[in-house]
């Protein structure tokens, strides 16, 4: 699905990624754990095509293609997805308007034929159910108002609604409490299967009870510094990030 | 809706010229020879064989004029001056007679409006009817092509209710007594540079009456376009809405693509009487000039309509993004007690355009309130200025006045400026104004492009949203359109 290569980035002048590694097969789930400040909403950021990062070396391909040559844009359409840490707000476009323009602007690349408003909005009726969302949000201006719970739905509600084939999630569990926690896993978890991969990017273990890793690996001063199988989560858990020279007062 | 509907495709097919209205049509017109004196105000009006009350008004307008001086200390606008001599005066579709019914109008002058998107035809109009969800009501049609109005649609439909709307020349010989007793009562023949040309040689325009307790069934609209060549357009529109009656009146206007600069100076009156309502909504797309700031209209219009009456109202609703050179104010004298003045703009510039308009609201009578919402929008390196008056005269007690002027800035290039004036001269009034200036942000821009949105977009979904709280007040027809162009305006300003 996706084969980063030595991926170096950087900001201002100042390296992030110094060099990651990884591969994610179809129908994997990743997870990314890591103390802040270690490059992983960069990560993030540059694999969605983000303006202001330069890629000093390394390549990334995603479904064959050279994902650092294409617009962002064309990273959605080709199945791309980031849930954002930070959602941002856009006053006075109503939810519904944004999906259905991101839809269909997607179809449309795709040479799919676009979805009129009676079709878009027994799709999207049907997602907002699932994820325990109302109406009354699908009709709010995009994040404005929202809790940070809310937002977080609202993001897991847009990948249900554009069905990605790689997701990114960045932080997609903080500032839930526990039981929009397990609505957002169950909205994710729905949507794992075999021709889809995900790459879930958490600071704690707790979201990883909910939606099960294959892979866990270890970012640390802009390096993958240990990989392992969902294991490695708990042992994070419970010895911090101090074997990777970390200090933190978490 | 299929007319509306075409409209919006005719919109959205985006050719390579940005300005898709850019196209002359070739008809052989009669035109007054370029030049200004009392010569060419008397040969318009002898062209429309007025009565002699009215020619002698325009020769007053004329001679005050000659002695006026050009607006240019204070409006925030540059550009050169202007040859008042150098311009046509009169430009007529050449035509027999006045056409009596649509087969007569110039089935070239037809092909334009069709080019345009104006629902004409009156079966187009029926068909819309049917189409629209059974909620969409008719429009009726008025358009002025340069000097003349060519046709009005529906306008049996809406005799039977006692409702005149036709050009203002056919009304000067209709309804001369209520010509006469309006014309000029809200903007008079001296009231500014502009406004007073236009007085000495309008050449057409609308003219609306709706009578006592009358709630006029459609949307009454008027289509203006500029094609010949060196031809200023001075259209003067009248709308009367008598006591208890209400009216929704639509204006949208084009101009082919000419490389130098045609002016328009038009002006507008609304008289409210008691009880009464009228809804002014204008989309304003002429020529703005190309991408180096070639050509283009140069708009300095008068727009002002007289609460006269108790608890009437006046809503101009306005989404400009045409024309290099904007001037215009579209205000409100609130006379009547309880009356309402209500001014909703959004106003785009991109390239080279420059914009200098606002409101102005003027408290007569108790308790009147208005509304005020402004959203500029600046991109390339255009310039904008929200200028607006709240006055309150001593009179007016428990005026109340709320504004609201946002601005949002799209590159580094262009800018933005606000001057509100307030006078309140009366107590318990209460006046409000905000302001905010935002940019569209990196992190807005990159959101929507992850969900697959491209740049251009992007940058159209959210000034859209900026400029919700205005296009909502736009009759639906006209919302769908002005959301179209509000993304088309916009093309190129980001990247
Ligand atoms: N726009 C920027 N300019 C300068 N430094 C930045 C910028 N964005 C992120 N950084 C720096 O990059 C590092 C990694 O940040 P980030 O990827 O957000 O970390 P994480 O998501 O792991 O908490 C941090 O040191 C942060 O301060
Ligand atoms: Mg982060």
């Amino acid at each position: 699905m996706i084969e980063i290569k030595n991926l170096h980035a950087t900001v201002d002048g100042k390296e992030i990624l110094k060099g990651i590694d990884l591969t994610i097969n179809p129908g994997e789930v990743h997870a990314i754990m890591g103390p802040n400040g270690s490059g992983k909403s960069t990560l993030s950021y540059v694999l969605a095509g983000r303006d202001g990062y330069e890629i000093t070396e390394g390549s990334v391909s995603f479904c064959g293609k050279d994902l650092l040559e294409m617009e962002p844009e064309e990273r959605a359409a080709a199945g791309l997805f980031l849930a954002f840490q930070y959602p941002v707000e856009i006053p006075g476009v109503a939810n519904t308007t944004f999906l259905k323009s991101a839809l269909n602007a997607i179809r449309k690349q795709r040479g799919e034929p676009e979805l009129d408003a009676m079709q878009f909005l027994k799709l999207v009726r049907e997602k907002t159910k699932a994820l325990s969302m109302t109406d009354e949000m699908l009709k709010r201006a995009v994040n404005v108002g929202f809790s940070g719970g809310e937002k977080k739905r609202n993001e897991t509600l847009q990948m249900a609604v554009l069905q990605p084939k790689f997701a990114i999630l960045d932080e997609t569990d903080s500032g839930l409490d526990i039981d929009a926690l397990k609505i957002v896993a169950e909205g994710v978890n729905a949507l794992r299967s075999p021709e889809r991969s995900m790459l879930v990017i958490t600071h704690y273990q707790r979201l990883l009870d909910y939606i099960v890793p294959d892979h866990v690996h270890v970012l640390a001063f802009g390096k993958i510094q240990r990989s392992g199988g969902k294991e490695l989560a708990l042992e994070l858990e419970k010895n911090g990030y101090a074997e990777f020279g970390v200090n933190e007062a978490a | 809706m299929a007319a509306t509907t075409e409209t919006v495709e005719q919109v959205r097919a985006v050719t390579e010229q940005k300005y898709k209205y850019g196209f002359t049509t070739d008809i052989e017109s009669d035109v007054a020879p370029k030049g200004l004196n009392e010569d060419t105000v008397r040969f318009i009006s002898a062209k429309k064989e007025e009565p002699e009350w009215l020619l002698e008004w325009r020769l007053k307008a004329f001679r005050v004029w000659q002695e006026m001086e050009e607006p240019r200390h204070w409006a925030k606008l540059s550009y050169p001056p202007i040859d008042y001599q150098d311009a046509h005066y009169y430009a007529a579709p050449k035509m027999k007679d006045r056409p009596k019914s649509l087969d007569e109008v110039d089935p070239e002058l037809l092909k334009t409006y069709e080019k345009l998107g104006i629902p004409l035809r009156e079966q187009e109009i029926l068909a819309g009817v049917e189409g629209a969800e059974g909620k969409s009501p008719a429009i009726a049609v008025d358009a002025v092509f340069d000097s003349v109005s060519v046709a009005t649609t529906f306008k049996a439909k809406l005799e039977e209710m006692g409702i005149i709307f036709c050009s203002i020349s056919e009304a000067v010989h209709k309804c001369p007594e209520l010509v006469q007793k309006y014309l000029g009562s809200v903007v008079p023949y001296t009231d500014n540079f502009y406004a007073t040309l236009n007085c000495a040689v309008f050449t057409d325009g609308s003219f609306v009456y709706i009578p006592k307790g009358v709630r006029c069934p459609m949307e009454l609209s008027t289509y203006f376009r500029i094609n010949q060549a060196n031809t200023g357009q001075f259209e003067r529109t009248l709308i009367i809405a008598d006591e208890g009656s209400y009216v929704s009146y639509l204006e949208g206007c084009t101009a082919p693509q000419r490389d130098e600069n045609q002016l328009h100076a038009a002006v507008v009156e609304l008289v409210a009487l008691d009880d009464a309502q009228i809804k002014y909504s204008t989309v304003q797309n002429w020529y703005p000039g190309n991408a180096e700031g070639v050509g283009g209209i140069y708009n300095f219009v008068t727009k002002r309509g007289a609460c006269r009456g108790r608890n009437s109202k006046i809503s101009w609703t306005q989404v400009e993004t045409g024309s290099a050179i904007t001037w215009k104010y579209p205000s409100c004298i609130l006379q009547g007690d309880n009356s309402v003045g209500e001014f909703y703009s959004v106003a785009i510039t991109n390239n080279f355009q420059q914009a200098d308009t606002g409101t102005k609201m003027i408290h007569i009578g108790k308790n009147t309130r208005s509304t005020i919402v402004s959203k500029g929008i600046s991109a390339g390196r255009a310039q904008q200025t929200y200028r607006g008056l709240v006055k309150i005269l001593p009179k007016a007690e428990g005026a109340r006045n709320h504004t609201q002027c946002d601005s949002l800035l799209i590159g580094d290039q262009c800018g933005a400026h606000t001057v509100p004036y307030i006078e309140n001269r009366n107590r318990t009034a209460r006046v409000e104004h905000e302001a905010t200036t935002a940019k569209i942000s990196e992190d807005q821009l990159f959101y929507c492009r992850q969900r697959g949105l491209s740049e251009e977009d992007a940058v159209s979904l959210i000034v859209n949203g900026f400029c919700k709280e205005v296009l909502k007040e736009l009759p639906m027809e006209f919302a769908v359109e002005a959301q179209k162009l509000v993304g088309i305006s916009l093309e190129g300003s980001v990247g």
